[in-house]
Formats: C-alpha cells, structure tokens, sequence
C-alpha cells in the first residue's frame, strides 16, 4: 500500500481557489447596473445566441462570467427553482435573496466536495419598485455572497472596468446612460486599438449581450415579466441616444 | 463510462416544466394522485363546475370568450370566476368541467410554457404548446374516469404561418384542430347553434367580440349552469383576442356596451323563446 501525500486543507482551497480564479479571469466581463428605468445587464459577448444573460424570474435576472456549461447549467437550476416555488406557493414569494442563497449553497458544496471547483462567477438581480429596493448579489465560486449596491462588474479586467463604472455611475442614469457607460467600461482595456478610440472606443452592438430588467413593466408594457433582451438595433439605438 | 455519463446528461435535460415535476416533486402535480375507488363509486363528489366556452376565428386572429358563472349541483357556487386565461403572450386557453383542477392544470400550464421559453431562449411552437396541453389532460385521464375531468380549449396565434388556430380536445388528452368555431361545457350545444348563424368569415374583431357574447347569451338563456351578462352585478364575460400583437384582454367597458346592444336587442324584440 502506497502512502497518500498530506496536503493541509489550507493548501488545498488555496490551490482549488487559485484554479477557478484563473479560469474566470480568461474571460470577458460582465456589468450589472442599477439605474432609474430599472437594472441593465451588459457582456461583452460575440455570440448571438449562447448568452451569459438570462431571465430567471419576473424581476429576476441572471449574469455570469467564467465556463459556459457550468454557469449554464446552474442558470437552469435556477429557473427550475423559481418555477417550482412560483408554482407551489405564489409569483411573489420569488425572491433574489432566496435565489442567491441557493446558489451560494451549491457553489459552496462544489467547491469542497468536488473534484474542481465551478469556474464561475454569478449576478443575481431583482428590479424593485425604486432604485433603493433594488437588489444586485454577487456569488463567486467559493459560494461567498455579498449584497451589492449600485453595480457589479465581473470577469476578466473586472478591477479596471470597476473604476470606470465607479466614476460615472449615478443613481439618476436612464437605461441610455448606462449600457453606454458599462460598454466603456467594458472597452477600457489595455488594448491599443480600445484605447484609440474616444473615450475608451466603443463595442460595436453585435459584440455585446444587453438585457434589461424594467422597473415599471406592467405599466410600461403590461407585462408582470420585467425582463427584456435587447436586440441589435435596439442596442446601436440605444449608445446613439444622447444624454 | 463516459458514454453513460453522457446519456444521463441528455436523460436529464429537459425544457419541461411537469417532466421536472414528475421527477423531483410529483405532489405538486395537480393529477397523479390515487384515489379510492370505493368512495367515487359512493356519492357523486360535489365540486364547483365551470361552463360555458366559446371560440372562433376571426379576420387576423382567434377570440375566447367565457361566462362567468360556476355550479355546484343547483346550486350558483360562483359568479365571478374566470374560466379564458392568457396562457402566454401568443395563446389563449379555456376551461370547462372540474373548476379546482381546471384551474389548476391552467396555472401549470402557463408555468409549462414560460418555463420552457426561459430555458430554451425561444417560445415553443403553437403546435408544441397544443400537444403540451392535451398530454397534461390525458394525465388527468384517472380522475376523468371518477367524474373529475376537465375539457379545455385552445386557441392561439401561428407566428410562423402568421394565422389564428383554434384546438378543442376530449377528456383523453385528444387534440382536434378546428377551423371556424368551437364550444365547450353544458352549454355549448345553444352557444354553437347561434355562432352556426352569427358567424361568417373573416369578422372585424368587433363583430367576432359581439358574436361570442351573443352565443354565449343564448347560451346562458337556454343552459341554468351558464350564466349570462349581468348588468346589475356588472359582471360581463371574459373575453381575449389574440392576433399577430399577442393576447389582448377586451376591456370592460367595451363588453358592457356590447352585452348592452344585445340585451336592448333582445327587449324591443319581446320574443318568447
């Protein structure tokens, strides 16, 4: 019988944690903002249809940076559980704060019981009635949840897209305002060809996923679902508004 | 090994909110339940039954109409309850027969589909959404047999052919594609009598809104379970339209006048049956 190596459990979480930090910072970033029409998801994503963007319920949305079929597969935990609390007890016992709490529970179990940690890292966010009832969660893959306020940027460049966010973000900004400061957020890198551009160039409108979370859905559209996923012209429309 | 793994993945995925249901929380369901045989067989279980639905198509879309009124026995158990819903943005669904488990299999209904629409990112087809609802009815087929069942209508809009479609099923869980018009519950013998000489093709939506409240008048004139328009009350019939806009709920006020021609109508008329 060969004798298994000692690895001190500290090591070990260090180790699983420096791996699934490595994977999410090869990817794009994703901005969450909360603004006065409601809270804009914005990812910087080329494809049309595998979305790091989702609904999940209806004031309910979803981000995520990091591998596609893990955060997929836990978006669709997700709807499964709002479904099947919606459906068992009612449409306004959906929480985000329930949600998260879910998340942070299976990211936490993946990450100690499992062979590798999720490489993952989640929004979740519900529209309120006004911008103070808003709720952003942020989940990383340790299953540590935090209660953010204003905004949540994730991925990649996340620190350095943060601070533009931080600069511009005001309560007061309409959906406008806001898509156009997360994608010059997004487009801050330290790309030559990025930096060229006047105020940190722009993302053409196909290279990026928006959805939007409404705040008056039922007036505005009639719908209880306040999620909304823009499409390309919606979006190119939208960063030609002026302010 | 991989290969099993694999398989399980796929067996696993599913954009089907009552095959989720059926796995991992089969109390929910609203049939799947054994019932005693003995105590059906006993008394005729006394339960609130809804009635009359009408359906038609009409010049760029279908029309839903229901009254308002359920039974138990003899007796009026409700007036004000709803029997047209909005079954998602493209389609509308109707119930006759057992009102709780109607209105149930209603609600899991629309979960079905905007679960599906939010897992797949797309809606389900018409097509798709009509074969759903006739598997959920032959799930409650056990329930049908003890005198518990529900008859629904469907009716929706084809955003690929770009028409109105209009469905009618039987307690099996059948699904019968109809073209003009459809009645279902007590009273949709009178109800389908008078759309047989009110309606004609392509109506103006008004004209489709006028006919279904009439039907569903003459409906309730000749069925006790059906209940009219009632103007003390002001109660009026559900009615929806769903056209290449999606589903619109008819306002009130808009039935009011409607049901209000038809009642003056009626009046000046003086005729006895």
């Amino acid at each position: 019988m060969t004798q298994q190596f000692y690895v001190s459990p500290e090591q070990l979480m260090k180790d699983r944690a420096d791996f699934a930090r490595k994977g999410i910072a090869r990817g794009r970033s994703v901005v969450v903002i909360s603004c006065q029409d409601g809270i804009a998801l914005v990812a910087e994503n080329p494809s049309p249809s595998l979305h790091k963007i989702g609904e999940i319920y209806d004031k309910i949305a979803f981000a995520a940076v990091g591998k596609y079929n893990e955060f997929e597969s836990l978006r669709q935990a997700g709807v499964r559980y709002a479904d099947v609390r919606g459906y068992s007890y009612d449409r306004e016992d959906v929480t985000a704060r329930g949600l998260a709490s879910v998340y942070a529970q299976s990211l936490g179990a993946v990450f100690t019981a499992e062979q590798k940690p999720f490489e993952v890292e989640l929004a979740v966010a519900e529209v309120g009635p006004t911008p103070e009832l808003d709720h952003l969660y942020r989940l990383t893959f340790d299953g540590s949840i935090a209660d953010e306020h204003g905004f949540i940027v994730m991925g990649g460049q996340a620190e350095r897209v943060s601070a533009v966010i931080a600069e511009g973000w005001r309560p007061s900004l309409r959906f406008a305002g806001a898509v156009r400061l997360a994608t010059r957020g997004l487009t801050s890198g330290p790309d030559p060809a990025a930096e060229q551009g006047e105020a940190g160039g722009t993302l053409p409108a196909k290279a990026v996923e928006v959805a939007v979370l409404d705040r008056q859905s039922e007036t505005s559209r009639g719908f209880r679902r306040a999620f909304r996923r823009l499409n390309d012209s919606d979006i190119t429309a939208l960063l030609a508004e002026e302010d | 090994m991989q290969e099993t793994t694999a398989n399980q993945v796929a067996g696993n995925a599913t954009s089907s909110f009552t095959e989720h249901l059926q796995r991992d929380r089969p109390d929910l369901l609203p049939y799947h339940r054994a019932m005693p045989a003995a105590a059906a067989a006993a008394t005729p279980l006394q339960v609130p039954h809804a009635t009359t639905i009408v359906a038609m198509s009409y010049g760029g879309g279908v029309l839903m109409a229901g009254d308002r009124r359920a039974t138990m026995g003899n007796v009026i158990a409700s007036r004000h309850i709803e029997k047209v819903f909005p079954a998602d943005r493209y389609s509308v669904l109707g119930i006759a027969g057992t009102a709780g488990i109607a209105i149930d299999l209603t609600r899991l209904f629309q979960v079905e589909l905007e679960h599906y629409e939010k897992i797949e990112g797309t809606l389900l087809s018409l097509d798709g959404k009509a074969n759903r609802l006739g598997a959920m009815i032959r799930g409650n087929l056990p329930m049908a047999l003890q005198g518990l069942a529900v008859v629904p209508l469907f009716a929706g809009f084809d955003t690929t052919a770009g028409v109105g479609r209009l469905f009618s099923y039987d307690v099996t869980g059948g699904r019968y594609e109809e073209r003009e018009h459809h009645t279902v519950g007590s009273g949709s013998v009178f109800a389908r009598g008078a759309l047989k000489k009110l309606w004609r093709p392509n109506l103006a939506e008004a004209e489709a809104v006028s006919v279904a409240v009439e039907s569903l008048y003459d409906a309730a004139d000749d069925d006790s379970a059906t209940g009219g328009p009632d103007p003390v009350r002001q109660l009026w019939p559900v009615v929806y339209t769903v056209n290449r806009d999606g589903a619109r709920r008819i306002p009130e006020s808009e039935l009011a006048a409607v049901a209000g021609r038809i009642i003056e109508a009626r009046s000046a008329e003086r005729r006895e049956a």
